[in-house]
């Protein structure tokens, strides 16, 4: 047996390793957070975010259409991507025990793993050359990306539930769709919103299929079948423009995108955090408020 | 005479394996049938047959017949759900919806089929409640979650949900094995005293308890039906050598 002294060392040697491996990784995410709030917080003022976006030498420029126009492309893709998604992952999860379930997972996962700009191409081919760049072109890329997210984290999220609560709901003679329904997708509901807000996290900061897609616009654009500006969209053109001016507004803009993005993060912290509490619905009828006892 | 529930060379399969072998049974209405056996012996899959559960698993199959009332639930045609309403089942785990408010948990059955009519759902709830004698413990805190109940409340609860979809017949799969003694006799109280409206199949491991309660006593072992007979011959004067083992604890 080795001495005890050597396994201590051990031991404290691979956490310290383990510790510093941390560290290591955690630089470069503060290091960008700082950069950007360092270099982007002076951009950023009133008329910054409700202005739309003009030329290098006005000071009045901003990033106001960018943000309507990523609000409305991931608006867009949720209500094409997130039914769509969802209704994946309940089939995989709930009728998936077959090969047609089996080849769905395995094309998701592909799916998944596409390039984005290779997305970006197939919505162009498919969209852009019949529309043009447009709003809507931007956001069925966007939902393309969503879809095999959504529909992996609603399948993970519904094998959470018990198996026994499928039993119980089926014994009772509920039919297999509402059981689905009412009784599992309640209960993974949690697992459900977040699997959506990741998602959305992960495609608002998408830039190379909006470039091929919704392009970017320096006006304000609402119009589904025009082209649209977005923040990745906007911080990309000014990073590359030779203007100071301009570079700063970039720095403005990815601050406010990685605001965005972080909140919907810890949004879905804060929903994941609460998803065993209980939530007791208050049956508000006549002799069930009797029963309770008057305060 | 013909019972509740009669099974006709009952075969049950997972899969490759063969879990019941040639089942002939037949429980009699409005009594206690209990199933005994050691673990493994296809005493859970019988009675889940009874309701068409066993199906719910991926890979299993069904031959034979279990005829209810006259009519073979395997028959074609025959719809799954509708045998579920007839047959009810409570479970080894008490598994009560944990978003859903007592209250909710007892009519849940009714509500997921569509019932809406506030008055039969709230006479339902009271009904089912105290035919499963838990009322007068819940009846102040119906809106508390079904799972803040203790373990023993919980199963009764489950009971009570089951009976508000007015079953004819209650499958109970070892519903007291994860109760203390008293939440147990609790609910042989009250199984004794459902016997009178319902037909009741129980799986135990408990012998204690199948001697207790039941009025008739099936002894199962490796997936084939052993004996039946009335509880007090099985445990005083069993036919079959393996019972007489099984049950003095003389086995193997």
């Amino acid at each position: 047996m080795r001495s005890y002294k050597a396994r201590k060392f051990k031991n404290q040697l691979a956490s310290l390793l383990a510790f510093g491996c941390v560290l290591l990784a955690l630089i470069p995410l503060v290091s960008i957070l700082i950069e950007v709030i360092v270099r982007g917080l002076p951009a950023i003022d009133w008329n910054f975010l409700t202005n739309r976006t003009m030329s290098s030498g006005n000071p009045e420029s901003g990033i106001g259409n960018a943000i309507v126009g990523s609000v409305l492309l991931v608006g867009w893709a949720c209500l094409i991507g997130l039914p769509l998604g969802i209704l994946t992952g309940i089939y995989v999860s709930e009728y998936g025990n077959n090969w047609i379930g089996n080849s769905m997972r395995f094309f998701n996962d592909v799916l998944a793993s596409f390039p984005s700009i290779v997305v970006g191409l197939f919505a162009y081919s498919l969209l852009v050359t019949v529309v043009g760049f447009s709003l809507i072109s931007g956001a069925f890329a966007l939902a393309i990306i969503m879809i095999p997210i959504v529909a992996n984290t609603t399948e993970e999220a519904l094998k959470m539930v018990p198996n026994s609560l499928r039993e119980a709901s089926l014994a009772l003679g509920v039919p297999r769709w509402r059981t689905v329904i009412k009784v599992i997708i309640s209960n993974g509901r949690a697992g459900l919103v977040t699997g959506a807000l990741l998602s959305i996290a992960r495609i608002a900061g998408e830039t190379a299929p909006l470039l091929l897609t919704s392009f970017g616009n320096p006006f304000w654009s609402t119009g589904l079948f025009n082209p649209v500006a977005a923040l990745p969209l906007t911080i990309f053109r000014n990073a590359m423009s030779p203007y100071a001016d301009l570079q700063q507004q970039a720095w403005g803009a990815a601050l406010v995108l990685i605001v965005m993005v972080l909140s919907l993060n810890v949004i879905v912290r804060l929903l994941t955090r609460s998803r065993f509490k209980n939530r007791t619905k208050a049956v508000n009828r006549k002799w069930l408020a009797k029963s309770r006892p008057s305060v | 005479m013909v019972g509740k529930i009669e099974t006709k060379r009952l075969n049950a399969y997972f899969g490759d394996v063969h879990a019941i072998k040639d089942v002939d049974l037949s429980i009699p209405s409005n009594k206690i049938t209990a199933i005994i056996g050691p673990s493994g012996c296809g005493k859970s899959t019988l009675i889940r047959c009874m309701n068409r559960m066993h199906e719910v698993v991926r890979g299993t199959r069904v031959t034979g017949k279990v005829i209810i009332d006259g009519r073979d639930i395997y028959a074609p045609g025959t719809d799954s759900v509708l045998v579920r309403r007839k047959v009810g089942m409570v479970f080894q785990k008490p598994n009560p919806f944990p978003t859903m408010n007592i209250y909710d948990n007892v009519v849940a059955g009714l509500r997921l089929n569509g019932e809406r009519d506030w008055k039969i759902l709230d006479a339902t709830a009271e009904r089912s409640l105290k035919l499963a004698a838990l009322w007068d413990e819940v009846k102040d805190h119906l809106d508390a979650s079904g799972v803040s109940i203790s373990g023993g409340q919980q199963q009764r609860l489950c009971i009570a949900r089951a009976l508000a979809v007015e079953p004819e017949v209650l499958l109970l799969d070892e519903p007291c094995s994860a109760l203390d003694p008293i939440a147990t006799a609790k609910i042989e109280d009250l199984l004794f005293d459902l016997k009178r409206s319902y037909t009741l199949v129980i799986v135990t491991h408990n012998m204690q308890q199948a001697a207790r309660i039941a009025d008739y006593t099936a002894f199962m072992y490796l997936g084939e039906l052993v004996e039946f007979g009335e509880t007090t011959k099985i445990f005083e004067n069993p036919e079959k050598e393996l019972t007489e083992k099984y049950i003095t604890g003389r086995f193997g």
